[in-house]
C-alpha cells in the first residue's frame, strides 16, 4: 500500500447525500477479475447521463480530493467503490458522514476519508465552486485539513492505529501474521462443536 | 457486568487485544462469491499465501448467474469469466464450492443458514453486505470488503474496532398482511439511512420473538440498509428447532451442548445499549419506498411527499432528486402508481416462506396485463422445496415466470435487468438509481405487497384484491 502522508490538491464539490456504492460504481463494472482500470466506471451513470455532472466539468479536471455529502458510500459493500475512486485519481475524500464499510475498506486501500463536521465541507464547497483552482491540504501527520482559500484550518480525528498504518502504507495481513500464534491457539480452545465446511 | 448479545459474542472471539490497537477478532465461517473475491485469491498467489481454513470456508456463485437456461454457457463473457475464476480459485486453494446447477447452489445469504452452517454465537462474514442476514441466529455477522477477504482468507481473522449497540424494539402484534420487510422498511424510515452507523442493532421485543427463523433473517438482512454493518436477534426455541437436523448442525450429546451455550447468548437484564428505538407492531402498515434510497418509504396507504415539506435541506435536496429520477409527482397516492415488473425473490424474500406468503395471494388468479413477474427462489433447495409444495406451478399458472436460483434482478448483473424508465416493485432490498438496471425505477416492497400489486398492476396490499 501506498504511504499517506500530507496531500495537496483541488478539489471536487460532490453535493449530494447519500451516494450510494451502487453510484460510485455500477454493478455491471464489477465484473473484472483484475484489481486496477475501474476508473472508466466511476460515477458511470451520472457521467454519461449528465453532462453537467462535476467530474464532466473542465475546471475539476485533475483534481485529486472529493468533497461529497452526508452519508456517503452507503449500500453494498463493493471494495471497487474504493479502487474507483483511486484509479480515477482521488487521494482523499471529506464527509460528514461516511457508511461503515465502506469507510473501513478506504481506509484498508489508502484512501484517506475525512470526517469533517457538515459546516466545513459547506465552506469548502462554496470556496471550490467560486474558484476551482482552490487548493486543499489533507495532512495526517497532523491530522488537519487546510483550504487557505476556504478560510478553513479544521483539525479531524482518525485513531492512532489507523494513523500509524497509513502513515507507514503497512499491509494488514502481514500485521497479523506476526500473531499466528496467538492464533493457533485460540482455534485450539475453539467448541469441538462449531460446523465445519469440508 | 451485564452485557448485550453483540458484546458476549465479540469477546468469545478475541484473539489479540492490545492497548492502542483493535482487537483481533477470529471468523467462524467465511462465505464467498464470485464478484468480490477474485482479487482477494489473486492477493494470497502474488504473496505465496494458503487459505488458512479451507474447512471454515464455502463459496457459491449467485451474483452473476443467469436464471434460465442454466446448461448453456454464460452468454456475458465478463460474467463468465468471473463464474470460471472463482472454480479456478476453489479448486487451487481447496475451497468447497457450490456451483450453477449444484442443489445447494443460490444466494449465499440463503445457502449458509439453510445448510446448518449458521448458528448461534458465531462469526460470519463474506464480501457483501447483506451478510448481517445471518444475525437472525445471533450470529454477529456482518459484510467485508475485498482487503478483509484476503485478510480472512489467509488467518482466518480480522482487527475490529469495536462497535456502538442499538436496541430496536419492536412491541405488539402485526396485524395480519403486514410482514418482517415492513418492520424493517418502517425501522428504517425512522432512524434513516445513515442512522445505525457505528452499530450493531439488536432487534428485540414481542413482534421480533413471535417472527419465524425466515421473517428473522429479513429483518436482519436491511441493517445495513439503516447503516448498521451488523443486526442480531437472540436465539430461541424458534432458532433451535429451525437449526436442529440440519447437514452442518450439531448432533447429540453436542447439539444439548451447544444450546445450552446458545442461551447463555442473550442480552443480560440491565445490559445498558448505547441508544434504543422503539416502534410498535400494532401501528405498521405495509410499507413501500417512493425514492431511491430505502429510507425513503410510506405506508402503501400514504402518498408521494412533498419535498416541501422536509425541512432538513439535504433531505429536501435528496427528495427531490428522487422525485425526478423516479419520476413521480408529490402528493400522489402510492396505490397508484403503476409497475411494468414485479419481482420476487433476493436474500431479503427469497426464502421458502417468502414464496409460500406469495403464493397464497396469487392462487386461482392473474398476473395483471401488461405486467412481467420474475419468481426467483433464494437456492436450488428453495425452488426443489417450493416446487414439491407445488408453488411453482401456483407463479406459471398465473402467468409469472419461475426461474432458477439467484441473485438475479436485485441488483442486475445477469439479464435480469429493468430497462430504461421501467418501474417495478421488488422484494429486494435496494431502490438505489440505476440497482435494477439502468434507468430503472424501483420500488421496495413484502412478497405479499409484490403479489398482490402483480395482480392489479399498480402498488396495492393483498386486502385490496377482489375475492377469488
Amino acid at each position: 500500500m501506498e504511504k499517506f502522508d500530507v496531500h495537496t490538491g483541488r478539489a471536487v464539490p460532490l453535493r449530494a447525500s447519500n451516494v450510494d456504492t451502487d453510484q460510485i460504481i455500477p454493478a455491471v463494472y464489477l465484473k473484472r477479475v483484475s484489481r486496477t482500470g475501474f476508473e472508466d466506471g466511476l460515477f458511470a451513470e451520472w457521467r454519461q447521463s449528465d453532462p453537467d455532472f462535476v467530474l464532466n466539468r473542465p475546471e475539476y479536471q485533475g483534481a485529486s480530493v472529493l468533497v461529497a455529502g452526508p452519508d456517503f458510500g452507503t449500500g453494498s459493500s463493493r471494495e471497487h467503490a474504493v479502487w474507483a475512486l483511486q484509479d480515477y485519481g482521488f487521494k482523499a475524500v471529506l464527509s460528514s458522514r461516511f457508511a461503515d464499510i465502506f469507510r473501513g475498506n478506504s481506509l484498508k486501500g489508502g484512501l484517506l476519508t475525512v470526517l469533517l463536521p457538515q459546516p466545513v465541507i459547506d465552506r469548502i464547497w462554496a470556496a471550490v465552486e467560486a474558484d476551482p483552482a482552490t487548493e486543499v491540504t489533507v495532512d495526517l501527520v497532523e491530522r488537519e485539513v487546510r483550504a487557505p482559500g476556504a478560510g478553513v484550518q479544521e483539525p479531524f480525528e482518525l485513531d492512532d492505529y489507523t494513523r500509524w498504518r497509513l502513515l507507514e502504507g503497512l499491509d494488514d495481513i502481514a500485521l497479523t501474521l506476526r500473531h499466528t500464534d496467538a492464533i493457533g491457539e485460540f482455534e485450539a480452545a475453539r467448541k469441538p462443536w462449531l460446523p465445519v465446511t469440508l | 457486568m451485564a452485557r448485550t448479545m453483540a458484546e458476549k459474542v465479540w469477546e468469545e472471539h478475541v484473539v489479540r487485544r492490545a492497548e492502542g490497537e483493535p482487537d483481533l477478532l477470529y471468523i467462524d465461517l467465511h462465505l464467498v462469491h464470485e464478484v468480490t473475491s477474485p482479487q482477494a485469491f489473486e492477493g494470497l498467489r502474488l504473496a505465496g499465501r494458503s487459505v488458512r481454513r479451507p474447512d471454515l470456508t464455502i463459496a457459491t456463485e449467485d451474483h452473476n448467474v443467469p436464471t434460465q437456461n442454466l446448461l448453456a454457457p454464460i452468454a456475458d463473457p465478463v460474467s463468465r469469466k468471473q463464474v470460471e475464476t472463482l472454480r479456478k480459485n476453489c479448486s487451487d486453494f481447496g475451497v468447497r464450492l457450490h456451483p450453477m446447477g449444484d442443489i445447494d447452489q443460490g444466494v449465499v445469504h440463503v445457502v449458509g443458514p439453510q445448510l446448518g452452517l449458521t448458528q448461534p454465537g458465531m462469526t460470519i462474514v463474506c464480501g457483501d453486505s447483506h451478510t448481517s442476514t445471518h444475525g437472525a441466529f445471533g450470529a454477529l455477522a456482518f459484510g467485508i470488503g475485498t482487503s478483509q477477504v484476503e485478510h480472512v482468507l489467509a488467518t482466518q481473522t480480522l482487527p475490529m474496532a469495536p462497535f456502538k449497540t442499538m436496541a430496536v424494539t419492536v412491541n405488539g402484534t402485526l396485524r395480519p398482511g403486514v410482514s418482517a420487510k415492513d418492520i424493517i422498511l418502517a425501522v428504517i424510515a425512522k432512524i434513516g439511512t445513515g442512522g445505525g452507523q457505528g452499530y450493531v442493532l439488536e432487534y428485540r421485543g414481542e413482534a421480533i420473538e413471535s417472527l419465524s427463523m425466515e421473517a428473522r433473517m429479513t429483518v436482519c438482512n436491511m441493517s445495513i440498509e439503516a447503516g448498521a454493518r451488523a443486526g442480531m436477534i437472540a436465539p430461541d426455541q424458534t432458532t433451535f428447532d429451525y437449526i436442529k437436523g440440519r447437514p452442518h448442525a450439531p448432533r447429540g450429546a453436542d447439539f444439548d451442548a451447544a444450546v445450552e451455550h446458545w442461551k447463555s447468548l442473550r442480552t443480560d437484564e440491565g445490559a445498558v445499549f448505547d441508544a434504543e428505538v422503539v416502534l410498535d407492531a400494532d401501528e405498521l402498515s405495509p410499507f413501500v419506498t417512493w425514492g431511491t434510497n430505502p429510507g425513503q418509504g410510506v405506508p402503501l396507504d400514504g402518498s408521494v411527499p412533498d419535498p416541501s415539506s422536509f425541512e432538513d435541506p439535504s433531505a429536501r435536496a435528496a427528495a427531490e432528486k428522487a422525485l425526478a429520477y423516479m419520476d413521480l409527482k408529490p402528493g400522489t397516492p402510492m396505490r397508484e402508481v403503476r409497475v411494468d415488473t414485479v419481482f420476487l425473490g433476493s436474500c431479503t424474500n427469497g426464502r421458502i416462506e417468502d414464496l409460500r406468503a406469495a403464493a397464497e395471494i396469487i392462487r386461482g388468479r392473474r398476473v395483471a396485463e401488461g405486467v412481467r413477474m420474475l419468481v426467483v427462489p433464494g437456492s436450488m433447495r428453495v425452488k426443489e422445496q417450493a416446487n414439491a409444495e407445488g408453488l411453482g406451478r401456483v407463479f406459471e399458472e398465473a402467468g409469472a415466470e419461475w426461474r432458477e436460483a439467484g441473485c438475479s434482478m436485485c441488483l442486475g448483473m445477469n439479464p435480469d435487468q429493468l430497462k430504461p424508465g421501467e418501474r417495478s416493485a421488488s422484494t429486494s432490498n435496494r431502490n438505489f438509481e440505476g440497482r435494477q438496471g439502468r434507468g430503472g425505477r424501483t420500488h421496495l416492497v413484502s412478497p405479499q405487497v409484490a403479489a398482490a400489486t402483480a395482480v392489479r398492476g399498480t402498488l396495492s396490499s393483498p386486502a385490496d384484491l377482489d375475492a377469488r
